[in-house]
C-alpha cells in the first residue's frame, strides 16, 4: 500500500489552533473564523438552518450517529412550550477522550454550535452537562460562557437578532450511566441518573417533559465550521454516508497516542502508519474501535474503514472513534474483567438483566482470570451475556455484552488457556509503558 | 459499606450553625435561580455542602431537602447514587488512580498498588494525617495520557508509581503541587465549590498549563508535517512496526530482567510519545511521497 503523507490524510477543523498559546480564549476564537457561522445562521429563517444541517449529513459523534439535523427536525414547533438543547459532555466510555480535550481547548466551538442549533430549534434555554470529574474543563467553560454572554453571543437579543439564550452549565457528579441521555436528563432534574421508557422520546417529553434535543459535544462543536465553511465543503470529507471529519482518539501501546482529526472512513492501518505505529518490538493484537462497548477488532481489521457504515459491516460499531490499542502483551481475559467491573459498577439497578447480569458476569471472569474457572463457563458466559444484549432497559447492557462476545469470538482459546493452566500466562509488568523503558533509554542517550 | 442501623430512627440532623446556613442559603438561591426547575440545583446543591463539610452530612442532606422542599430520603438517594459524593469524613485530596482496561494494563494497577503500600490505606481510605484518600476511578477521558491520575479532578498525566509516590509525598508535606493538565491544586472542599458552579476566581487557574496537553496535539502536528515531540524532535515520523496484511509479525521481545517500576521516576516528566525515536525501528524515512 502506498504511504500518504499525514498532511493529506489528515483535517483538522475543531483541532486546527489547539497549540495556540491561549486557544481557549475567545480572542483566539474570533482570530480563526469564530462565530461567524453563527452569523450566517443567524441571518436564516431557523427551519432553513435545519435543513442546511440536515443536509451537510452531520451525524452524531456520541456514539450512535443518528443524524444531527433530523434530531432537531423532530422538535415539534408552535406547541408553545419550551424547548430544551441539552449538550451531553458526560464523557465516560472507557476509551473515549476526544470531547475533553476539545472543550478544554476550544470551548467556543461548542457554545457557537449551542446557540446556533438554538436558534434553530427555538430554544432560548440550553444546558451542558459536564462529568464532574474534569475540573480544569469545567474552569474553562464557565470562562468562555462568561465571555460569550459579554460579547453578546449569549444572553438578550444576541448579536441584535432578537433571539434570547440562556447558558447553563451544570457538572455531574460520577456516574457512567448519566451519558445515556434519559438517565441525563433524570439527573439533570436533580435525580438518580437512571433511564427512561420510550417513548416518549425526548424530542416530545425531555427535559421538565418539554421537547428537548440532546446532543454530543463534538456533534454540535461541528456545526458552526458547517455553517462558516458550508455543507459542500463538510460533504467533501468522508463518505456519502458518512460525511465529515472527525477526532479519533488514539491510545494504549501505540507510539504516539493523542487525538487525530481525520476525513471518516481513515483506517486503522494508516492511522498508525502515520504516527509510528505500535510500540517497538511489539505487535498489535486487539482494539476497540469506538471505546469498550464496541465489539472488539484485532489485527484482521486494520484496513477497515472507519465511519459508520464500514465498521457495521466488519460487526462492530463506530462508536466514539476511541481506538484502544493492546498489544500481544496484554491478556485479553483481564481486559475483559477490567471491562466488565466496570459495567457492574456502573449499571443503575434499574432492570434485571444488566443489574444481575452483570454481576454474575463479573464473578465467572474473575474465577476464570485466577484459574479456577471450568471450561463449561465459556458458554455460561456468552448466555449470561446473550440475556443482558437487547434485553436491557438501555444501551449500557448492550455495552457490557460486546467484550464478552467479541472477545470469545475472537480469543476463545485464550480463555481455554486460563481454565486448563489454571492460571494467567501473561506478566501485568510486561504490559506498562515503562516495561521496555531500560532499553529504550539506553538506545536513546547512545 | 455503610452501617446498617437498626431499631431506633435517627434523631433530625443538626442544622448549621446560624452564620454559615445564611451564607450557605445566599448561595442556594444563585444556584436554583440558574434552572427553570428548582430540583435541577440538587446536584450542585449537594457539591455545594461538601465544600462546607468535605462530605456529605446528614446536615447538608436537611439543607438541600429544605431549600429545595424534598424529604431527606429523596436527598438521600440522590447522593448515594453518585460516586462523586462522599459517605464519610475523608481527606483534603482525593487521589484517584485510574484502573479501567486501558490505564490499568498501561501501570494504572501498578500505580494503584503502589500507592496503597506507600499510604499504608487501601481503597477509599485516608491517611491518619487526613490529607489524602486513595481511590481507584474509573476512565477519566484522557487515555492518550495513560496512566492517568486525578488528584481533586486535576489531571495528572503519564504517571509512573515513582511520579506518583512523589506526588502523595508532595501532598502530604504540603509543598505546591501542580497537576499536567489543571490549575495549582486547592482543596477538597475548595474544588467541591467549583463544581457547584461558582467559578474559580484565582488569578491565573484558568489558563494554567496552557492549551492542549500534548497528546491532543499529536494528530495537528503531523498535519502541519511536523514530527511527534521526542528526544528526536525534527526528524521524520517513521513507518509502522504494524505489519502488512499477511505477513507474519516477528515474535514479541520478552521481557527479561525488567527493571523495577519505581526505578524510571525520572521518566514520568515528559509525555511517553519518545518511542517514535526507536532507533531499532529499521525503517527509514517516510518520505514515498509529499516530502
Amino acid at each position: 500500500m502506498m504511504t500518504v503523507s499525514p498532511e493529506k490524510l489528515l483535517t483538522p477543523v475543531l483541532s486546527a489552533f489547539w497549540d495556540d498559546p491561549q486557544s481557549w480564549t475567545l480572542d483566539t476564537y474570533r482570530r480563526h473564523e469564530g462565530y461567524e457561522g453563527l452569523r450566517k445562521a443567524l441571518a436564516m429563517p431557523p427551519d432553513d438552518v435545519i435543513a442546511y444541517v440536515k443536509d451537510a449529513g452531520l451525524r452524531g459523534r456520541g456514539g450512535a450517529g443518528f443524524p444531527t439535523g433530523m434530531k432537531w427536525q423532530f422538535i415539534p414547533q408552535g406547541d408553545g412550550k419550551p424547548h430544551y438543547l441539552v449538550v451531553n459532555a458526560d464523557e465516560s466510555e472507557p476509551g473515549t477522550c476526544k470531547d475533553i480535550p476539545l472543550l478544554f481547548a476550544n470551548p467556543h466551538s461548542l457554545i457557537e454550535g449551542m446557540v446556533i442549533a438554538c436558534h434553530a430549534i427555538r430554544s432560548n434555554h440550553a444546558f451542558i452537562y459536564l462529568r464532574g470529574e474534569v475540573v480544569p474543563v469545567l474552569r474553562r467553560l464557565h470562562e468562555a460562557v462568561r465571555e460569550a454572554y459579554e460579547a453578546g453571543y449569549l444572553g438578550k437579543n444576541i448579536q441584535g437578532s432578537g433571539f434570547d439564550l440562556e447558558l447553563t452549565v451544570h457538572a455531574g457528579a460520577g456516574a457512567y450511566i448519566c451519558g445515556e441521555e434519559t438517565a441525563l436528563l433524570d439527573s439533570l432534574e436533580g435525580r438518580r441518573g437512571q433511564p427512561r421508557l420510550r417513548p416518549p422520546f425526548p424530542a416530545v417529553e425531555g427535559l421538565y417533559a418539554c421537547p428537548t434535543v440532546v446532543n454530543n459535544v463534538e456533534s454540535i462543536a461541528s456545526v458552526p465550521a458547517i455553517m462558516q465553511r458550508g455543507k459542500d465543503w463538510f460533504k467533501s470529507m468522508g463518505s456519502e454516508k458518512s460525511p465529515g471529519f472527525t477526532l479519533y482518539s488514539l491510545s494504549g501501546h501505540v507510539v504516539s497516542p493523542g487525538q487525530y482529526e481525520a476525513p471518516l472512513g481513515i483506517t486503522l492501518r494508516q492511522l498508525l502508519d502515520m504516527s509510528g505505529g505500535i510500540r517497538p518490538g511489539h505487535r498489535l493484537k486487539f482494539w476497540t474501535p469506538g471505546g469498550s462497548s464496541t465489539p472488539m477488532f484485532t489485527d484482521e481489521h486494520l484496513d477497515v474503514p472507519l465511519d459508520y457504515e464500514g465498521v457495521g459491516a466488519a460487526g462492530s460499531m463506530l462508536g466514539t472513534k476511541a481506538l484502544q490499542c493492546f498489544d500481544e502483551t496484554t491478556c485479553v481475559v483481564r481486559a475483559v474483567t477490567r471491562w466488565t467491573e466496570f459495567y457492574a459498577h456502573e449499571s443503575c439497578g434499574k432492570c434485571t438483566p444488566c443489574r444481575e447480569g452483570t454481576y454474575w458476569l463479573v464473578q465467572l471472569l474473575r474465577d476464570i482470570e485466577a484459574g479456577k474457572g471450568k471450561l463449561s463457563d465459556l458458554d455460561k458466559l456468552n448466555d449470561i451475556a446473550d440475556n443482558i444484549n437487547g434485553k436491557s432497559f438501555c444501551a449500557l447492557g448492550d455495552g457490557a455484552a460486546s467484550p464478552i462476545f467479541s472477545s470469545l469470538k475472537y480469543f476463545r482459546e485464550e480463555y481455554e488457556e486460563h481454565i486448563e493452566r489454571k492460571g494467567c500466562p501473561f506478566d501485568p509488568a510486561a504490559s506498562t509503558v515503562w516495561a521496555d523503558a531500560g532499553t529504550s533509554h539506553l538506545e536513546v542517550n547512545a | 459499606m455503610t452501617d446498617v442501623s437498626l431499631g431506633i430512627p435517627q434523631m433530625p440532623a443538626p442544622d448549621y450553625p446560624a452564620d454559615v446556613r445564611a451564607r450557605l442559603e445566599a448561595d442556594a438561591k444563585e444556584i436554583i435561580a440558574r434552572y427553570p426547575g428548582s430540583r435541577s440545583a440538587l446536584l450542585p446543591l449537594l457539591h455545594l455542602t461538601q465544600s462546607e463539610d468535605g462530605y456529605v452530612t446528614r446536615t447538608g442532606v436537611r439543607f438541600c431537602a429544605e431549600q429545595l422542599d424534598l424529604t431527606t430520603a429523596e436527598v438521600t438517594a440522590v447522593a448515594t447514587f453518585y460516586s462523586m459524593y462522599r459517605r464519610k469524613p475523608s481527606g483534603d485530596y482525593q487521589v484517584g488512580v485510574c484502573t479501567n482496561t486501558l490505564c490499568a494494563v498501561m501501570g494504572g494497577d501498578a500505580i494503584f498498588d503502589e500507592l496503597k503500600e506507600h499510604l499504608g490505606v487501601g481503597n477509599n481510605e485516608t491517611t491518619e494525617d487526613g490529607k489524602v484518600t486513595l481511590e481507584h476511578i474509573e476512565c477519566n477521558a484522557a487515555c492518550d495520557f495513560a496512566p492517568v491520575v486525578m488528584v481533586n479532578w486535576e489531571f495528572f498525566d503519564n504517571q509512573t508509581p515513582g511520579s506518583a509516590k512523589q506526588l502523595v509525598d508532595d501532598l502530604i508535606a504540603g509543598r505546591e503541587v501542580r497537576p499536567t493538565r489543571g490549575a495549582p491544586l486547592c482543596t477538597y472542599k475548595e474544588t467541591a465549590r467549583i463544581l457547584a458552579g461558582f467559578p474559580d476566581e484565582r488569578p491565573g487557574a484558568v489558563e494554567a498549563t496552557g492549551g492542549a496537553g500534548p497528546a491532543s496535539l499529536a494528530g495537528l502536528r503531523l498535519s502541519r508535517g511536523e514530527a511527534l515531540p521526542g528526544p528526536d524532535a525534527g526528524q521524520p515520523a517513521r513507518r509502522s512496526s504494524v505489519p502488512p496484511q499477511g505477513e507474519t509479525p516477528a515474535a514479541p521481545s520478552g521481557t527479561p530482567g525488567q527493571p523495577s517500576p519505581a526505578e524510571h521516576a525520572s521518566s514520568h516528566d515528559a509525555p511517553q510519545e519518545t518511542a517514535v525515536s526507536d532507533p531499532a525501528n529499521p525503517a527509514g524515512p517516510e518520505s514515498e511521497e509529499g516530502k
